[in-house]
């Protein structure tokens, strides 16, 4: 159920996401969503794309340093203190976030958000367990609308 | 006891004897040199294996040095010379008559040792007092020498020159800046020794501390082991109402004191009755023209330890024509501000990009391309390593990242000894040429 993230290194520096937004064009693949992180120095850009390998390929091949990790897509109520309930259950199972973003779009009055874990099987075990919906890549690329 | 007033202006001094062949008429300082050219090779030529076999293979003998333009004829000798006959092979005389080493500075690899005579230290000596002369320091100055005192050249150096001088040294070496300034307050002193971009921290803390150097008998400074500019003496003037002169000098030929600036602060006059420049092409070895600019290559004519016959300094430089405004015959050499070689100083300490490259391997085999980048701000040299991401090393957690920049920084710190800002790059952003990347990106104005 766990999900393959693309992360790129990136600088801080003017034009760096066009490049990858070229690569990723090029090969056809689409970005689900993304999530940018920043320092003071460097950037990580986070993508959930329709197909990761094929993203990777396409990334590597115009010389970006490429990671890919497994992380989970849980879904949510989109209703005020949905976040909060869900982060109540990961804090009762004792399960350290790295870090979240979320989806720009759900179904049925529900949300996704991406969770990166330290342990992502472990994690998706207990979540299950307490009936958080762990949504897998298939089911995401049709929420997507198949794009 | 003097006033204020005349300590700044730097009277009540005088003449020192020890810097009367600064004035030596023409022909007396060439016969002089050639004497003394003719002693040393000899003493090369019987006491070191590898003088006397780049002799040989030149087909020359000390018999063919007949006057100091003869110097041409010998072998060049490099610092990679002194590495490989570690630890003592070129010393010509018998341990029994060396009563001192000094080492480089260099922390990774063996160092480059040299050896000194006690006619070797008193030549020394001497040169540090011609280089106090110079500046118009005397008897009765107070010297606060914060060059680091050990290994380095620099502490010590000045400390038997001020001595010999006839002036109050302070040993107090480099480090703790408030207590600098503080000493620098209570004991008057007269007279600082350092390098000029940790005089510039210093003059930056003692405004913080809301001392004013002007309201302070300080009226010299001596400032080298590492290139500095014009911009940045007038800043240090401007900023502490002292005289910024700059100093020449380096270990391989005897330490601190092989040219200084006079009071025209116009070039370093070279001690060149004990250490004779010639300034060469430093692509072919050839001389270069009157004037010309190139690389300055020394001979030591004095020294009995260890003499140095045409030492490649990788200095670049020029020698002036024109004889001096201050009456002093030895020539000048425009001050350093960039060397032949990849090496370079910062905040005193020289480095090898090689080095750097072993700081990073050390934590990570698969980072090979860095890029160094020195900087000056505020006039205080910086220096940033920036290292390609590899996707060995490269990490989506933001933790990881900077968790590895703090590692190579603190492996740079521990190899150099000094701090150095480590910049993550993307991969293929640093420059190449000809397969090989361009090391060092020198920005600091020289």
């Amino acid at each position: 159920m766990k999900l393959k993230q693309l992360s790129l290194f990136l600088e801080n520096r003017p034009g760096q996401l066009v490049q990858a937004a070229q690569a990723l064009k090029e090969a056809g693949v689409n970005i689900l969503t993304l999530s940018l992180a920043d320092t003071e120095q460097f950037g990580i850009l986070r993508l959930i794309v329709s197909d990761w390998e094929k993203g990777k390929r396409a990334l590597e091949a115009h010389q970006c340093v490429v990671n890919a990790a497994d992380v989970a897509a849980l879904e949510v109520s989109d209703r005020p203190g949905g976040l909060a309930e869900i982060l109540g259950i990961i804090e009762e199972c004792g399960i350290n976030i790295e870090y979240m973003y979320a989806f720009t779009f759900g179904r049925d009055g529900k949300a996704i958000l991406i969770f990166r874990f330290e342990e992502v099987d472990e994690a998706i075990a207990k979540l299950q367990a307490r009936n958080v919906n762990v949504i897998g890549s298939v089911e995401l690329f049709e929420l997507s609308g198949g794009r | 006891m003097t006033n204020l007033a005349s300590i700044k202006a730097g009277t009540g001094g005088g003449f020192h004897p020890a810097s009367a062949p600064d004035y030596l008429p023409d022909a007396q300082l060439r016969d002089l040199q050639t004497q003394r050219l003719k002693r040393i090779v000899k003493q090369a030529y019987d006491n070191v294996a590898l003088y006397r076999r780049r002799m040989e293979e030149l087909n020359v003998t000390p018999d063919d040095i007949h006057s100091i333009d003869d110097v041409v004829k010998l072998p060049f000798t490099n610092k990679s010379d002194l590495r490989d006959n570690y630890p003592f092979g070129l010393f010509a005389a018998p341990m029994n008559e060396i009563v001192r080493v000094h080492a480089s500075s260099g922390t990774t690899g063996k160092p480059t040792v040299v050896a000194y005579t006690r006619e070797d230290i008193d030549v020394w000596s001497n040169s540090m007092v011609r280089a106090f002369a110079c500046y118009g320091m005397h008897s009765g100055d107070i010297i606060q020498n914060a060059y680091g005192y050990g290994l380095f050249t620099g502490g010590l150096g000045a400390h038997y020159g001020g001595e010999a001088l006839g002036a109050t040294v302070i040993p107090i070496s480099g480090g703790n800046t408030d207590r600098q300034i503080m000493i620098m307050k209570d004991f008057s002193v007269t007279a600082i020794c350092c390098t000029p971009s940790y005089f510039l921290h210093v003059l930056e803390r003692a405004q913080e501390m809301g001392v004013d150097i002007h309201d302070l008998p300080l009226r010299a400074g001596v400032f080298g082991a590492e290139p500095w500019t014009e911009s940045m003496r007038d800043r240090i003037e401007a900023m502490s109402g002292i005289k910024a002169y700059d100093i020449y000098g380096l270990s391989e030929i005897i330490g601190p004191g092989v040219g200084a600036e006079c009071q025209a602060q116009d070039g370093l006059h070279l001690f060149e009755d004990h250490f004779y420049p010639e300034i060469v092409n430093p692509e072919t070895g050839e001389p270069c023209q009157p004037g010309e600019e190139g690389e300055l290559v020394l001979t030591t004519l004095s020294k009995m330890a260890m003499p140095m016959l045409r030492y490649r300094t990788h200095d670049i430089t020029c020698i002036y024509p024109e004889t001096c405004s201050c009456g002093r015959g030895i020539r000048r050499i425009r001050r350093i501000g960039r060397r032949s070689d990849d090496m370079f100083i910062i905040r005193g300490v020289n480095v090898f990009p090689s080095q750097v490259e072993t700081a990073l391997l050390a934590v990570e085999e698969t980072m090979p391309h860095y890029q160094i980048i020195l900087d000056r701000e505020k006039g205080l040299d910086r220096m940033e390593v920036q290292v390609e991401v590899t996707a060995d090393v490269f990490s989506d957690k933001v933790r990881a990242l900077e968790g590895l920049q703090n590692k190579l920084a603190k492996s740079l710190e521990h190899t150099l000894g000094i701090h150095a800002n480590v910049r993550l790059v993307e991969p293929h952003t640093i420059e190449r040429s000809q397969g090989k990347a361009r090391r060092v990106i020198d920005r600091r104005e020289m």
